[in-house]
């Protein structure tokens, strides 16, 4: 019997490198979010140990809702609102913009932690040199209080760029949305899943090794 | 030359420091004794500004150290300071955290940050450990790096303050030896101190803090010998 329409096709070395273009999107919207994310981040951590007062009233809620509403409720409200202000992103954009949010509150009290574990004492030795304020975050509170606090951000960089998966619900096609095409397509769920899965870790492994390294070099 | 006229300092409800007059001398060598909670800590802290006052006024070669004007940054680098902590920057290496403050504070170029970094590390006994961490030096020999820290900057006046309390006793005569290296090369200082033995021999002059007052100043042999004060012979009775 001859073929009738073939719904399903299979598997293909077109559709592996629809995953790997995919997977470069993942890679670049995670990016993205991940470095506006930390600046920012950094900032309110600093807003938050240096204003504690004003702060906590402030800021800190509205952290405190990037942080505890469900990431995909994020994505799916803003999308569909932000246009009645007068804001038409695309999916990316809404993307950039919730995942920068959402970095910037997990790293305001990784930020805040990195500050604090500079001993205050630390911080006196070295304005009384003469160092100024902003020379003593820059020279001194960074790279120590940053040393302390590099597991944890590297902690929020990997769950981020596993979050940016709910993404694909805007419609953007990075590497869950691209998985969800093909298994459509193919009906292979396990393989592609897999695959998929496969990108995420070639994605995660080397910044988890490249952090280690880092620690094992600064705890000599 | 420092001139402290009627300072007092309040931490909240606590007064600190209850109307303190001195001066010291550009050359002299004051130690300052007394029992933990008289406040003499808190008046080195006064000196460069680490510590705000409520009355008084303190002057450094004429600048008043607390008026709205004033660049603190800058008559910091006049009053180099060493801590009870050492406080070492653990990030940076031991010529590193020297060479830091000359470069990023009074601008100078990398080599010449390295340059007066390596001759005070040198002064203080650290010559054979410039490209070690501090976390691989003894206590002692953080507390002479922190001294070698603050000469990088060329200060006028030192302040020690209790520079020797949280060493290993063993540890404690180095320190003391590179302190009245100091004194002996005329530096100007004033030391906190806990260690009589060093505040007779070394000093110009002692004062006795006691609960926020200034009990006495005097020459050593007067403080140690012949006390005027009931308050400084009884806390000398204790220490000895």
């Amino acid at each position: 019997m001859q073929d009738s329409i073939s719904f399903f096709t299979g598997f293909g070395i077109n559709d592996l490198l629809f995953l790997g273009e995919a997977a470069l999107k993942t890679l670049w919207i995670s990016a993205l979010s991940i470095a506006i994310g930390t600046l920012l981040g950094t900032f309110f951590g600093w807003l938050l140990h240096e204003g504690k007062l004003v702060a906590s009233f402030t800021i800190a809620p509205i952290l405190d809702v990037f942080r505890s509403v469900p990431l995909i409720i994020q994505l799916v409200l803003f999308y569909n609102f932000a246009p009645i202000i007068g804001l038409n992103f695309d999916p990316f954009a809404s993307g950039v913009v919730i995942l920068t949010f959402y970095t910037a509150a997990l790293v305001a009290s990784v930020a805040r932690g990195g500050i604090e574990a500079v001993p205050a004492s630390m911080r006196r030795a070295s304005r009384s040199l003469g160092i100024s304020y902003w020379q003593d975050l820059f020279y001194v509170v960074l790279p120590i209080g940053g040393r302390a606090v590099f597991p944890a951000w590297i902690g929020v960089v990997l769950g981020v760029m596993k979050d940016s998966a709910l993404v694909s619900v805007l419609g953007y096609v990075e590497l869950l949305k691209a998985s969800q095409v093909l298994i459509t397509r193919t009906q292979e769920p396990l393989l592609i899943l897999a695959i998929a899965g496969a990108f995420y870790f070639a994605l995660s492994y080397p910044i988890s090794r490249y952090a280690n390294k880092f620690e094992q070099r600064w705890s000599k | 030359m420092i001139q402290i006229r009627d300072l007092h300092k309040h931490f909240g409800d606590l007064h600190v420091l209850k109307g303190i007059n001195l001066d010291v001398n550009k050359g002299e060598v004051l130690s300052v004794i007394g029992s933990s909670g008289s406040g003499k800590s808190t008046l080195l802290y006064c000196l460069n500004n680490l510590e705000q006052i409520q009355q008084g006024s303190v002057h450094v070669d004429g600048i008043n150290v607390h008026a709205k004007g004033t660049d603190v940054n800058k008559l910091r680098q006049k009053l180099g300071m060493v801590f009870q902590q050492w406080n070492s920057f653990p990030h940076l290496t031991v010529l590193e955290n020297v060479s830091l403050a000359p470069r990023i504070v009074k601008g100078k170029s990398k080599g010449e940050a390295i340059a007066m970094a390596e001759k005070q590390l040198k002064h203080v006994g650290l010559g054979d450990k410039l490209k070690h961490y501090p976390n691989s030096l003894s206590g002692g020999q953080q507390q002479r790096l922190a001294i070698a820290r603050a000469l990088a900057m060329e200060p006028e006046y030192m302040l020690f303050d209790e520079a020797t309390s949280a060493l290993d006793p063993e540890k404690v005569g180095e320190v003391l030896d590179t302190m009245r290296l100091l004194a002996e090369e005329g530096m100007t200082m004033i030391c906190v101190t806990h260690e009589m033995g060093f505040a007779k021999e070394v000093s110009d002059r002692v004062a006795h803090f006691h609960q926020g007052i200034m009990e006495e100043i005097g020459p050593p042999e007067q403080i140690f010998g012949a006390p005027q004060s009931e308050h400084t012979r009884k806390f000398l009775a204790n220490v000895r």
